[in-house]
């Protein structure tokens, strides 16, 4: 009595798939190793951490976003237009309202606004998109591929495509404070969004929705999920994470533009995929998300320090990753279906 | 007995963790019309599946025309001159009778285009064989179900079949469409191709068949040939127990009707539906495939809505536009496809128990709250003896019944006031049929209100308080389990005396 209780205490917490987590941590330990021994010099540095702890809470958020929808069975392949879209918004305020060189106590109600702005256009820009694929059943990939098409649009159309620089002093200033001289906010930031999330999939009613959702649609339907306004719900929750990248990368670039950040649509759905996010929905943890984005993130700026390998080489080697550790993924389940199999006799 | 065209020894298949087959042995003579009986769940649809290339045997061999094999591919089997008719006939309904027809054929043959000419003179010497009057250019979708049969039929013939094996071939027929059936049957038998009848139906195994193979839980349980079998030992050999005509009445109906439903229609399903319930009842619901039984259910649970007509909870008129305004009102329903609809099959057994109480378990921020969780899945698990060490196991890793215990978890955790089961029993082992059985009882004995919805009849008759037979949408009549019997619902559902 008191054995099955401790066994049932539990039963939350999901085993076997931690080997997933085991794999991808391997998997960051050699590519840290690799770097760290071809360019010592150069990877293993401060300023290299600096560096890459600045550059990935951006698309690493968007990814996050990206991973919720996978989850739930779909894909949102607007992150980077709804970002720069919400990031162009703040920008226009900004400009608006902040007179040039206004001291900081008459710039900051503005600059809060903007925010506050950018968040509801991200939110906006995600129901939009939750309602396409709930209501109108159009499958999540062409729906989002239209909003970001769409979305990217407004923003050249708003901006007749130029950069839209000059943003008060103070908004770049709170961007890139560095706590401890050390830390960036957008990578608190980061850390914030990424706990959160984890702690949303694992321990509330709505984690365990997107989950059995996206398993099995019709069976949620069945059991009164209301898939409606869960998809909804997702999709706005990740325009909302695509809109503070966008303040982010706005903060960053010190300016904002339709076209910041194209390639990291494909990144955000390999970096979902290598952290173990099922792309046919209901599996997949946060904790995996975050070791894919770090994976990246190295072999990124690892890359960099090699001046024999060009840029133009990036996207065969994302592209690349991306299909083996699909190819890796299907291999490996297969395996297991197989060894369920044999257990069960 | 004349030469064999078949034979099976210790086919064995298990899937995830049950075993379907353990060691069935089957051998079909040339000519001979064959039965293979057995429940829902005895591992029936499997076997047929061995035979026909889909499921490869963890062991065991299959003998066909003298050939060895141990296992098979589709392709082999439909070369061999086996066929399979299954339940759903495997016609493409959006495709005309002539290109249902000649469309094997063109694929066997490996031909990259469709020739329209060669197409009709196969389809029209395909029905000529069995004296089938059908315009070849009609849309499938258009014809009847026992027409949709008959081109199956007349597919598998085309094929120069040695073996037809047909899955539960009645189940959505008339009467009068059954007689010229198994006067097909007959005169196919009379060419010398042998069949394999399955069902579960004892009158159409004693008609049509010479020999029978029962198979229970997986296993073969007699042979022999049909003369020699009475229905007693029939019953027995299914079922496993001896029919002690179960004699339950239940309480029947106490106080106001729970639920009314007043002249209720959905265009192309149903139409002028009323109905009573009150607590303790259990309304048995019965009517072939197609008669509106699953959409009619389907709208009380708010998956679609009526055209016309109302439904009143407790008194008051009641608004069901989805399934959460159902499930808020007190409704629960068992679906009747418990793979796809019912479960989510590799999610484990307690989130799937739990997933439409979780406003319960929950606190008032929307996280769950854990000991919650796992208090309700070990209470639900224990109650419905749900056989199982760990609840975090994926549900698909049970046996059917356990299955089926997890779908009904799901809703009694709820404050239930109707709980609606549709094929409550379908594909389950006879244990767990009990089971289900004695808790509906139970539940209603407590004050809850049943409806199943079943073409079980047996079931429906030691269940139910109380039997609507439906037809082509509409009820056709109510009677009294006590004073009726299979046969009688059986010509109420299909319209023939």
């Amino acid at each position: 009595m008191k054995n099955e209780q401790a066994e049932v205490a539990l039963p939350l917490i999901r085993r076997g798939r931690d080997q997933n987590l085991a794999r991808l941590l391997v998997m960051l330990g050699v590519v840290f190793a690799l770097m760290a021994v071809l360019r010592p010099e150069q990877f293993v540095t401060p300023a290299n951490f600096g560096s890459m702890m600045r550059q990935f809470p951006e698309y690493g958020i968007m990814a996050i976003g990206v991973s919720l929808t996978m989850i739930t069975g779909g894909i949102d392949l607007g992150v980077v237009g709804t970002a720069n879209l919400s990031a162009i918004l703040a920008a226009k305020l900004m400009f608006a309202a902040v007179p040039r060189g206004a001291p900081p106590e008459q710039a900051l109600p503005y600059l809060a606004l903007a925010v506050l702005v950018a968040l509801a256009c991200g939110l906006a820009c995600g129901a939009f998109a939750g309602l396409l694929i709930s209501r109108f059943e159009i499958p999540a990939i062409l729906a989002t591929l239209g909003t970001q098409q769409l979305y990217t649009g407004i923003a050249i159309g708003i901006t007749n495509g130029r950069p839209q620089s000059g943003l008060p002093l103070l908004y770049s200033k709170i961007g890139n404070t560095e706590f401890f001289g050390l830390f960036p906010l957008s990578f608190l930031v980061f850390l914030v969004v990424a706990v959160g999330i984890a702690f949303l999939l694992s321990s509330s009613r709505f984690g365990m929705y997107l989950y059995m959702l996206g398993t099995n649609s019709k069976a949620a339907l069945y059991a009164g999920l209301g898939n409606t306004s869960i998809l909804i719900r997702t999709y706005m929750l990740s325009g909302l994470l695509s809109s503070v990248a966008g303040l982010i990368m706005m903060a960053r670039a010190n300016s904002a533009k339709a076209e910041y950040g194209a390639p990291y649509t494909l990144q955000c759905v390999l970096i979902a995929v290598l952290g173990g996010i099922d792309p046919s929905g209901g599996f997949g943890k946060i904790v995996g998300v975050t070791l894919a984005i770090f994976i990246l993130q190295f072999l990124s700026s690892g890359l960099n320090m090699f001046n024999n390998i060009s840029n133009f080489y990036r996207d065969v080697i994302w592209g690349g990753v991306l299909i083996l550790v699909l190819v890796f993924n299907r291999l490996l389940s297969q395996r297991a279906e197989r060894r369920a199999a044999r257990r069960g006799e | 007995m004349a030469s064999t065209v078949l034979k099976l020894e210790g086919i064995e298949k298990s899937f995830g963790g049950v075993r379907a087959l353990k060691g069935v042995d089957l051998e079909i003579g040339a000519g001979e019309i064959h039965c293979l009986a057995g429940e829902n769940g005895s591992g029936k649809s499997t076997l047929i599946k061995v035979i026909s290339g889909v499921h490869e045997p963890d062991a065991g061999w299959i003998e066909i025309g003298g050939r060895r094999f141990t296992q098979l591919s589709p392709i082999e089997a439909i070369s061999l001159g086996v066929q399979v008719i299954y339940q759903d006939f495997s016609v493409f309904p959006n495709l005309t009778v002539m290109e249902n027809l000649a469309l094997n054929m063109e694929l066997m043959d490996k031909r990259a285009f469709m020739n329209y000419r060669r197409a009709r003179s196969i389809a029209s010497r395909a029905v000529a064989q069995i004296g089938f009057d059908v315009d070849l250019d009609e849309r499938v979708e258009n014809l009847s179900v026992a027409d949709r049969q008959l081109i199956a039929i007349s597919r598998a013939l085309l094929q120069n079949s040695k073996l037809i094996i047909m899955d539960e071939p009645t189940s959505a027929l008339t009467k009068k469409e059954v007689k010229s059936l198994f006067s097909l049957i007959k005169e196919l038998q009379s060419r010398g191709i042998s069949i394999l009848f399955v069902s579960h139906k004892l009158d159409e195994v004693f008609e049509i068949s010479e020999r029978y193979t029962i198979l229970r839980s997986g296993e073969n349980v007699a042979k022999g040939s049909t003369t020699e079998l009475d229905h007693r030992a029939f019953a027995f050999h299914m079922t496993g127990r001896e029919f002690s005509a179960e004699s339950y009445r239940p309480a029947g109906p106490r106080g106001e009707p729970i639920l009314s439903v007043r002249g209720v229609s959905l265009r192309g399903c149903y139409s002028g539906i009323s109905f009573d319930l009150a607590p303790g009842e259990i309304l048995g619901i019965t009517g072939l495939l197609g008669s509106g039984r699953t959409e009619l259910v389907e709208t009380l649970f708010g998956i679609t809505q009526p055209d016309s007509g109302t439904i009143e909870v407790r008194g008051l008129p009641a608004k069901i536009r989805s399934v959460k305004d159902a499930i808020r009102k007190g409704l629960g329903y068992v679906p009747s496809d418990r793979l796809t609809e019912g479960l989510f099959l590799p999610q484990a057994i307690d989130r799937n128990a739990v997933i439409a109480v979780l406003d319960r378990l929950s606190n008032g921020f929307g996280f769950l709250r854990r000991k919650a969780v796992a208090e309700t899945t070990l209470r639900w698990i224990r109650e419905l003896s749900i056989a199982t060490k760990d609840p975090s196991l994926p549900v698909r890793t049970l046996s059917g019944g356990n299955q089926q215990k997890v779908v009904l978890a799901r809703w009694l955790a709820n404050d239930l006031s109707v709980l609606i089961l549709n094929g409550p029993t379908m594909g389950v082992d006879i244990g767990s049929k009990y089971d289900i059985h004695a808790l509906m009882r139970k539940l209603a004995s407590e004050g809850l209100a049943i409806i199943i919805v079943s073409d079980d009849l047996p079931e429906v008759l030691a269940c139910a308080s109380r039997i609507i037979v439906m037809r082509e949408g509409a009820f056709v009549r109510e009677l009294d389990p006590a004073s009726t019997t299979e046969s009688v619902l059986g010509e109420l559902s299909t319209g023939v005396a």
